[in-house]
């Protein structure tokens, strides 16, 4: 039963009255700033932006509004062969430059990084669907960090790998995904530059304008050229870019499937290669946790970036005896989650990244509500145009179902209940994946015990989707191999004799 | 025994409840949500003054401020309460009569509460003789932190029933129970003792929607006082309370908060901590009945935003009367 708000203080105090009482709301905010976009977009190669080989452009869309924002080139075999030309060309005296000054290049980056943030942020939002708060606060400042961080270790190799003597590995073929574009591209360029590698980087078709914003940066702070070359397009320049024989590295971030052909290619070669896939992570809610922390640590965990996050935590595990009570408050919480204009700065949940992921959602929706479990979706309204899905849970998932297995890429979570430590453990390790996993409970015992017997590359307590360029990322089984980050991260950009 | 009708305390992890409060400080408020906010934050504010050299003529210009904090414009609302020390509750009484705007007094051997029970206890029936609206009370911190849970429930029992004792007709005494957070240290303890509070004011039969019972952060006498994660704790304290019982706890916030944006982020947290909790549309507890402000400088700073809002200059802090 719904009634009125309380009566306005004027029936109650005489001489003032206030125009709102209960209903109060939030205006729209939107953010102000306009990044500087050029129409059309070409490659960046050898230090400058060049039109594609076959002249091809794509179109880059808005996934908010399905506008247009930009045309970008198309990657062809020629302008892959060009790219990784200039990248071997410009090898070896980037390798003999002295490590520090190699650092200057890297700190330079991350200093122009800052100094654009907002435009940037911007940019990630009108491109890639996130919220404006989202790409501001977590996103671009992240970016920035990675430079920080690996300009601090370029000069510092050899206590990084003490005894050995670490070389670059050469020309590294970089492949990243549309989720964080700007922060994918700078996982995986910060420590190439660092170690002395120079690069082919290629974005996701759905997501090129802020790596080729990031090109703009390193014109401007004079990286020499070929350093770092860009090649847009889609999978087919991917593709041309993994079968390359002039390279020596791929680094690729994606899905399992494409992963999967990746390694089989690679197969044999002696290529160095990296691959950080896809996930099903599991959060575990023990009845000992604080409850309304953990409620927003499952929020954090899966309906953060829309849940297009490889570690999200798109399995939930409940002890039974909170159950209820965890879902009532996680179900009133996502009530509160602001789904719209992602550049609004009140934004909470953005559009999904593009038609063809929505799609996939929705498959995913569909084939979920056929099972056994009670479909739960958040209230409220989406704009007309754009791709939206609000956010949603499946509650008494069984583990059998395709949703408690396959990774959706979406705001979508599987609530599944345990009764002891055993079970929830055997659960959580129940999937082909192991790139994360999430743990809440207030005892500190027993908290460490259960971390060390999940299989997963990152293990949260008491937190969730905690990121930071000192720490390595990756996955166990499904979820890749090769680690991000860090000094583990390192690693995968040198050769040690 | 009462202490059977205080619940379990859930725990509380710090390190996430400091950042799901600290999310409400990039909530944007522009254009006709702000003046909203500003309007609706000064109908909320408990306009204090808690000073050994409150005079008669200082609490009557701060009760005709608080009844037109801005004159000539009629459309400003007055402030929820004041807010004295007993001995200025008869000079209140005076001046507010008929306004409307309440007259809260500190009680209980405040701001410490070291005193015995009967000396508090009396303090409290004073005021509500010379005519208090509100009750403040602080409660045991000593007991509390010895883990006496029962002396501190009683103690608040024995307030609430002295409140609830001296309803009559239309006047309804309300309490607001000081857990002084920035004593118990920790964001368990913050909780606990919300619990407390909220359960023995269960047990008076005062809480109300009017706001018959309220859990108040701070003295304002002691650092930190209101910061935005304890009133968060004590936020969620309230919303279980009504999950479990079905009643509403009022909140305030006291001590520290001085400017207008502070103030529209504590609203964005009691909307977003409180609405949808109950079969009320909107957030009931956006309301002066069910959430104050005891500040004495937030005031002026929201009044100052106000008159931006209509000139599009800032006024200078002397264009607005101290009290």
């Amino acid at each position: 039963m719904t009634t009125a708000p309380p009566p306005s203080r004027a029936s109650v105090i005489g001489p003032a009255t206030i125009d709102v009482t209960g209903l109060w709301d939030y205006a729209p905010a939107p953010e102000s700033v306009k990044p500087k976009l050029r129409d059309r977009y070409g490659h960046f190669i050898d230090g400058k932006f060049v039109e594609p080989a076959q002249g091809q452009y794509f179109q880059t869309v808005s996934p908010s509004t399905e506008q247009v924002i930009a045309e970008v080139a198309e990657g062809s075999q020629a302008d892959v062969d060009r790219a990784v030309a200039a990248a071997r060309d410009a090898l070896p005296k980037w390798t003999a430059l002295p490590a520090i000054e190699r650092a200057k290049y890297i700190y330079r980056i991350a200093r122009r990084l800052q100094e654009c943030a907002r435009e940037l942020a911007v940019a990630e939002s009108m491109d890639g669907g996130k919220p404006i708060r989202e790409s501001r606060d977590v996103d671009i400042p992240l970016a920035a960090q990675h430079f920080f961080y690996h300009a601090g270790w370029a000069d510092k190799l050899e206590y990084a790998f003490a005894g050995r003597n670490p070389k670059p590995v050469g020309v590294c073929g970089q492949i990243i995904p549309w989720n964080f574009p700007l922060l994918m591209a700078a996982w995986k360029l910060a420590p190439a530059l660092a170690c002395g590698n120079t690069c082919v980087l290629k974005p996701a078709e759905t997501t090129p304008l802020t790596a080729l914003m990031l090109a703009e940066i390193f014109e401007e702070v004079e990286l020499p050229p070929g350093v770092v070359n860009i090649v847009t397009g889609a999978g087919a320049t991917g593709a041309a870019l993994v079968e390359h024989s002039g390279i020596d590295k791929i680094a690729f971030t994606g899905s399992t499937a494409v992963g999967k052909k990746i390694a089989q290619h690679f197969a044999g070669t002696g290529k160095k290669l990296t691959l950080e896939l896809g996930g099903k992570s599991p959060n575990i809610i023990f009845e000992d946790a604080s409850i309304d922390q953990a409620v927003e640590g499952i929020v954090q965990g899966i309906y953060f970036n829309q849940g297009h996050v490889c570690c999200a935590g798109s399995r939930v595990f409940v002890q039974e005896s909170v159950r209820d009570e965890v879902v009532e408050k996680l179900k009133r919480r996502m009530n509160q989650l602001r789904v719209g204009d992602p550049l609004d700065k009140n934004t909470d949940v953005g559009a999904i990244n593009s038609e063809g992921q929505l799609a996939t959602i929705n498959t995913y929706l569909a084939e979920g509500k056929t099972g056994g479990s009670t479909f739960w979706q958040a209230e409220g309204e989406t704009p007309d145009r754009g791709y939206w899905c609000k956010p949603c849970l499946f509650d008494n998932v069984q583990p059998s179902e395709v949703i408690a297995r396959e990774e959706i890429f979406g705001p979508v979570l599987a609530v599944m209940t345990f009764r002891t430590p055993a079970e929830a453990i055997e659960r959580a390790n129940n999937t082909p994946y192991g790139l994360a996993a999430g743990v809440w409970t207030d005892k500190g015992s027993k908290i460490f015990e259960i971390a060390s017997k999940l299989k997963a590359g990152v293990v949260w307590l008491n937190t969730y989707n905690k990121f930071d360029a000192a720490s390595p990322f990756g996955g166990f089984k499904e979820s890749g191999f090769g680690r991000e980050g860090g000094l583990h991260g390192l690693r995968a950009y040198t050769r040690l004799s | 025994m009462p202490k059977a009708l205080i619940p379990p305390s859930p725990t509380v992890d710090a390190i996430m409840a400091t950042e799901r409060a600290k999310s409400f400080t990039t909530r944007s408020i522009k254009k006709e949500s702000k003046e909203q906010a500003l309007k609706l934050a000064l109908s909320m504010v408990d306009l204090t003054t808690l000073e050994g050299k409150d005079s008669p003529e200082k609490v009557r210009s701060i009760c005709r401020k608080a009844v037109t904090p801005m004159p000539g414009h009629p459309d400003i609302p007055s402030v929820a309460a004041v807010c004295f020390y007993p001995s200025m509750v008869k000079v209140a009484a005076e001046a507010l009569k008929g306004t409307g705007v309440k007259i809260a007094s500190v009680a209980t051997g405040f701001p410490s509460g070291q005193y015995p029970l009967d000396v508090r206890l009396r303090d409290t029936e004073k005021a509500i003789e010379d005519g208090a609206d509100e009750i403040d009370m602080v409660i045991n911190r000593g007991a509390f932190l010895a883990g006496q849970r029962d002396v501190v429930y009683d103690e608040i029992l024995a307030v609430s029933r002295l409140c609830r004792d001296a309803w009559s007709g239309d006047r309804h005494v309300h309490l607001k129970v000081i857990l002084e957070t920035g004593e118990l240290e920790t964001l368990d303890n913050v909780r606990l003792a919300s619990d407390i509070a909220i359960a023995a004011m269960l047990e008076a039969n005062l809480l109300d929607e009017q706001g018959g019972g309220f859990i108040k952060t701070s003295t304002g006498k002691v650092s930190p006082a209101a910061t935005m994660p304890v009133t968060l704790v004590m936020l969620e304290a309230i919303r279980d309370a009504h999950r479990r019982e079905g009643v509403f706890v009022g909140m305030k916030p006291a001590g520290g908060i001085r400017t207008a944006k502070e103030a529209w982020h504590y609203l964005c947290m009691v909307k977003e901590t409180l609405e949808g909790v109950d079969s009320h549309t909107g957030c009931h507890w956006l309301s002066p009945h069910l959430f104050r402000f005891g500040a004495s400088s937030l005031a002026n700073d929201l009044l100052r935003q106000l008159a931006h809002l209509r000139t599009g200059v800032y006024a200078a802090g002397y264009d607005f009367a101290e009290a």
